[in-house]
């Protein structure tokens, strides 16, 4: 009952929002404040009710939904350390998401509107307890998300938000055959009871390939290179909550599917191909860092970056062990915090510039303090200063893979070079270096939600970082149940 | 040699609480100072210097319960988090070298501190400068106290980080900005090394605690290969943070920071912390002969490259860096060639004598706003307690008996030479240049004829500290500058009392407590190599003497004589060049990463574009053949269930 509330919450409020008179276009700001507000607070209460030292899933709900012959499809909700980890990630950002958007003031119901829906896919993705509803959240999330784009965008806007969906349909549609073919082999689309599966089950095609559909899609969106050339246009041309959103939640799908599906289902696979897995992550690792070392526009810097942070996941996953896996998951939080934050800073920057050239920035740091300061507390969180989130995450990910892959890991840890490369070289062309008179008129951040939006986000990276045992301990029991499964 | 028995060290008597309170107190001045009080800069310099005065009275009362247990260890350790089998812990470690340190970093930033309330009035950032102090003060009690690799590392970073913001303190400049992003790249450079011996010895030896990581080393539980590696990857991120060759070329730069920093992170506490490392991981060094000769041989380089350097700058404070990167240098070469007890004895007196020749330079700048000797000289009347202290700094560092480098740098001169001839000859080249260097400054700063200063920039400008000098008639600097001076001249002279060979080695005894194996060899003096390294300390000032102030030879004279030698001092053996014009921005960011992001744009990305436009020109292509005719539909519908029908029984032929 609590996982119905909070998925659908939002698009409740996302159909008050288009109740509203078109007269009282701003009141839609404050319904999606309202309620981003309430599901945070409800995920937080249910993030103090669960019970770390249980194991499967709680505040399950499990109701008939369609009954098809021999298929039982469920409306199957339920949380376990890993996925409640994830829908607290995504309340928090989803109310920052709203705060940060307060300073949209054209079509703001259907903007709102759109905002709410994409939070009830993603929701829906992290509690889904049934393979065909996970679907269709998944799904779910391309329609708000091409709108945002498309309409709230910058640059080339509707190039960006079809190359999105585009290539996103593409990714899920081999998801859906795995996911069918799967389903239909284990007579099943219970993800419990894929999960938990004790014998291989008897499927049309080879189950390896099956694995190969699910990593297709869910790599997608994770993204792996080479399939990332979605994520810096739509990205870079996003309004700043969608950017938001879409780094720092929408990504985390494509680890959770990984994590769920192609490890949690598909364990001797997973194991086979575990190799391959660590070779794609060192790709995007060093491929994505490269690649941002050469970007000029702030947004895209961000986004490449996120490709390369993004390959921790990936590494920490091909692990195949509770540490490894535990950092893949950490990183993802930390990754969606710390990224988030980093857009949030560079959309009040472009809100008064205008401009995410870096060439035309400089010297901001005299401007706009605050807002500079928070970049370089984000930018230091990116490349992860230890006391902050993100160095907890790599370097529980590189200690749980040094011993399976001493090479790969050494490979990676050169990112962590890389990484301070890009980011100290957007603060110094950005925040400091000779004072700009041009933008002298331009005002430091000093609306409430602005500075409730970045001290909230620096306060949740501080507190990742200092205490990483608030969610380790939290996700453990549920990935050491997929790690003893794996073949050893 | 008189072998020393001690009597089993007993447990210091320090309670926990006053360990973390040493490491906490700063901590909570800098979020006070992040969170409002920068706002009231005054009290945000008072703040920190109380929370440092008190952090340096809890060490002193933690050194002398260590004193007090004849050198004994202490370790408190809590469970942090756990990740599967990752364990971290959080633990302090009190021991011989973690409590001379903590003296030697509080004592040094307190005074540090004290003086920056002169040399720092009036700047706009006085209260983000005091902060940033705080933190770094923090991070670098946090280092030393770490009881384990892991914990170490992460305060290791953060040290880094308040060096960087300090470096581009006046972060408008151009150079102050290129300066701090160079000194933490490179540095990260070497903390690849750190952290790859971090995986290693988690992943080989199960721990990071530093007791456990000695007698892994020590019980020959890891291969030989193993604990080489460990110590060559512990060295690497040594080698970044205490400028050693080849990642000595952030420090020059560093000096764009102001110059207490310079004192206080850039000379005697930051950059001493490779110094450290290596000495809190020495058992390592000890076992594996290969990781101990690359430390010699890469310190002794060090040494000797930049005192070579040193002798052709022209700006002050640019001659005190090299002359660090070249003492540190020392250190390491002293750690290479098993004298552990001379590095740490090095380290705390040059810290001392160091941050006093930065805080005098800086002295100097305040009256002339310039570090350019070319513009100063004759400053010896204007500012007596300047240029008398300034004297006392230079000659501990050019070892002149009885000042406590003399003492330190004999030490390390005794152990180079029973160990390998080469290095001791190399050590002993590098005690000459550093008189030649020191002397020459003193001479070009404080002798001869003023040249008259920078003058002030005129108008608006941003970058002024505010205080109002007028560099045409230089005068001496306030009290609360010329105190810390006088008070660590008076370090400068007495610090050698602690360890005096053949004479006193209580320090010896105490800082060799630190190691599971304590036996301590009491040095004996040994005649010959003091007066060798004084005869060449002698002739570096007799020489500098000559020339620039006798004017024997003019010193373009001697430029000319030797030019191409010169040129490639004056260009720093062309590293600079090397690395940034070459390696990063030729190969690497114009080659490499420029290769990837064509390949991304146009292969990558040109390859779903290209998918696009495929199926958009397949489409037109098709729907040529949705004529619309019933029968032509017929006849395609008849086809396909002909081939599905042939299919599936050539498939099943049974």
């Amino acid at each position: 009952m609590e996982l119905t509330v909070l998925v659908f919450l939002p698009a409740a409020a996302a159909v008050a929002i288009g109740l509203l008179p078109s007269s009282r276009e701003r009141w839609a700001r404050y319904v999606a404040l309202g309620a981003s507000l309430a599901t945070l607070a409800l995920s937080l209460w249910l993030f103090a009710r669960f019970d770390r030292n249980a194991e499967g899933f709680q505040f399950v709900v499990d109701e008939r939904w369609i009954d098809v012959g021999a298929f039982d499809l469920r409306y199957a909700l339920g949380v376990d350390g890993l996925s409640l980890a994830l829908v607290v990630l995504t309340t928090v950002l989803t109310t920052a998401a709203v705060l940060v958007s307060f300073s949209i003031d054209h079509r703001e119901r259907l903007y709102y509107a759109c905002l709410m829906v994409l939070a009830t896919s993603v929701l829906g993705v992290f509690t889904a307890l049934d393979a065909l509803l996970f679907f269709l959240f998944w799904e779910l999330e391309l329609a708000p998300m091409y709108l945002l784009i498309a309409i709230w965008g910058s640059g080339r806007r509707e190039y960006s938000a079809t190359k999105f969906v585009l290539y996103t349909i593409a990714g899920s549609a081999f998801m859906l055959l795995g996911i069918l073919v799967l389903a239909f082999g284990a007579e099943t689309f219970d993800i419990r009871a894929l999960t938990a599966l004790t014998e291989e089950p008897d499927t049309i095609v080879p189950l390896r390939w099956v694995f190969l559909f699910l990593l297709i899609g869910f790599a997608v969106k994770l993204p792996v290179v080479p399939l990332h050339t979605w994520l810096p246009d739509a990205h870079s041309d996003a309004p700043t909550a969608v950017s938001v959103m879409l780094a720092g939640v929408l990504l985390k799908m494509g680890g959770y599917g990984i994590i769920r599906f192609c490890m949690g289902m598909l364990p001797e696979q997973a194991h086979d191909y575990a190799v391959w897995l660590a070779a794609l992550a060192v790709v995007s690792i060093l491929y994505g860092a490269f690649v941002t070392l050469r970007q000029t526009d702030m947004k895209r810097l961000i986004a490449y970056s996120s490709v390369s942070h993004m390959g921790v996941v990936l590494l920490g996953v091909s692990a195949l062990g509770t540490t490894g896996l535990l950092g893949a998951s950490y990183q993802m939080l930390a990754h969606g915090l710390i990224t988030g934050m980093l857009f949030v800073m560079v959309g009040l920057m472009y809100d008064r510039t205008h401009t995410r050239e870096i060439a035309r920035l400089g010297g901001l740091a005299r401007q706009m303090p605050l807002i500079a300061t928070g970049l370089v507390f984000a930018g230091m969180a990116s490349l992860g200063l230890p006391a902050l989130a993100g160095f907890i995450a790599e370097v529980t990910v590189f200690l749980g893979t040094f011993q399976r892959y001493e090479a790969a890991v050494l490979a990676a840890i050169f990112g962590v070079v890389l990484s301070a490369g890009y980011i100290l070289w957007l603060l110094q062309r950005v925040v400091f270096g000779p004072v700009r008179h041009e933008w002298d008129a331009l005002t430091d951040q000093r609306h409430w939600w602005e500075h409730a939006v970045t001290a909230g986000l620096a306060a949740a990276i501080i507190l990742l970082g200092v205490y990483p045992s608030l969610l380790m301990d939290l996700m453990e029991p549920a990935l050491a149940a997929i790690v003893e499964r794996l073949p050893a | 040699m008189g072998v020393f028995l001690a009597a089993e060290p007993s447990v210091p008597a320090t309670p926990e609480w006053l360990l973390w309170a040493v490491l906490v107190v700063p901590v909570v001045s800098f979020a006070a100072i992040a969170l409002g009080v920068r706002k009231a800069p005054r009290l945000a310099g008072h703040l920190t210097q109380g929370a440092v005065l008190a952090s340096f009275a809890l060490s002193v009362v933690a050194l002398l319960d260590v004193v007090a247990a004849d050198g004994g260890v202490a370790i408190f350790r809590h469970e942090w988090f756990t990740a599967g089998p990752l364990s971290v812990e959080l633990g302090v470690r009190l021991d011989g070298l973690s409590a001379v340190m903590l003296v030697v970093v509080t004592s040094v930033s307190f005074l540090v501190q004290v003086y920056s309330q002169g040399y720092m009035a009036g700047d706009p950032g006085y209260g983000r400068y005091y902060a940033y102090m705080s933190l770094f003060t923090a991070a670098m009690l946090g280092l030393v106290l770490a009881d384990n690799l892991f914990m170490l590392f992460i305060f290791w970073e953060l040290v880094g980080l308040a060096s960087y913001l300090l470096i581009g303190f006046w972060f408008h400049r151009p150079s102050a900005a290129a300066a701090a992003k160079k000194a933490f790249i490179t540095t990260r450079i070497g903390d690849l090394g750190l952290l790859a011996a971090m995986l290693l010895i988690w992943t080989r030896g199960g721990t990071f605690a530093i007791d456990e990581i000695h007698e892994l080393a020590l019980t020959g539980a890891l291969s030989g290969t193993t604990i080489t590696l460990f110590g060559l990857g512990i060295f690497a991120g040594a080698a970044g943070k205490s400028a050693q060759f080849p990642l000595h070329v952030w420090l020059p730069d560093a000096m764009e920071g102001p110059t207490p920093v310079s004192a206080l992170i850039h000379a005697a506490t930051m950059v001493a912390a490779g110094v450290y490392l290596v000495a809190r991981f020495f058992p390592v060094f000890e076992v594996s002969t290969d990781a101990r000769d690359v430390v010699a041989w890469l310190g002794a380089v060090t040494a000797i490259m930049a005192a070579t350097i040193a002798l052709v700058q022209t700006d002050l404070k640019r001659v005190l860096a090299y002359s660090t990167i070249s003492q540190l240098g020392y250190m390491m070469l002293a750690l290479g060639v098993l004298g552990y007890v001379a590095a740490v004895f090095h380290l705390f007196t040059h810290a001392f004598f160091k941050a006093l020749l930065f805080l005098g330079s800086g002295s100097v700048n305040h009256a002339t706003n310039t570090f350019d000797m070319r513009k100063m000289g004759g400053l010896r009347k204007a500012m007596p307690v300047t240029f008398w202290t300034f004297l006392v700094g230079s000659l501990a560092l050019a070892g002149v008996f009885p000042f406590a480098g003399f003492w330190s740098k004999d030490e390390i001169l005794r152990d180079a030479w029973h160990e390998n001839r080469t290095l001791w000859a190399i050590g002993l080249g590098a005690a000459f240049l550093t008189a030649f260097y020191m002397f020459r400054a003193i001479f070009l700063t404080f002798f001869g004829e003023y040249r008259g200063g920078e003058p002030p920039a005129h108008g608006h400008d941003d970058d002024a500290h505010g205080h109002l000098i007028d560099p045409a008639h230089p005068h001496e600097s306030p009290l609360v500058m010329t105190a810390p001076l006088v008070v660590l001249a008076v370090m400068s002279v007495v610090a050698g009392v602690f360890n005096m060979s053949g004479v006193t080695d209580g320090f010896g005894r105490i800082v060799s407590g630190a190691l599971p194996e304590a036996e301590h060899h009491a040095a004996s003096f040994e005649w010959g190599i003091a007066l060798s390294s004084l005869g060449v300390a002698a002739a570096g000032i007799l020489v500098a003497w000559a020339v620039y102030h006798r004017r024997v030879i003019a010193s373009s004279t001697l430029r000319s004589a030797f030019l191409p030698i010169a040129l490639v001092l004056e260009q720093k053996y062309f590293m600079d060049h090397l690395y940034e014009g070459l390696l990063v921005r030729r190969l690497f960011y114009g080659g490499v990463c420029r290769g990837f992001e064509l390949f991304d744009r146009y292969v990558v990305d040109g390859a779903v574009n290209g998918t696009g436009s495929a199926v958009r020109w397949a489409g037109d292509r098709l729907r040529m053949i949705q004529t619309g005719e019933a029968q032509a539909y017929g006849a395609a519908i008849v086809g396909g269930v002909v081939v599905i029908v042939v299919s599936v029984l050539l498939a099943n032929p049974s």
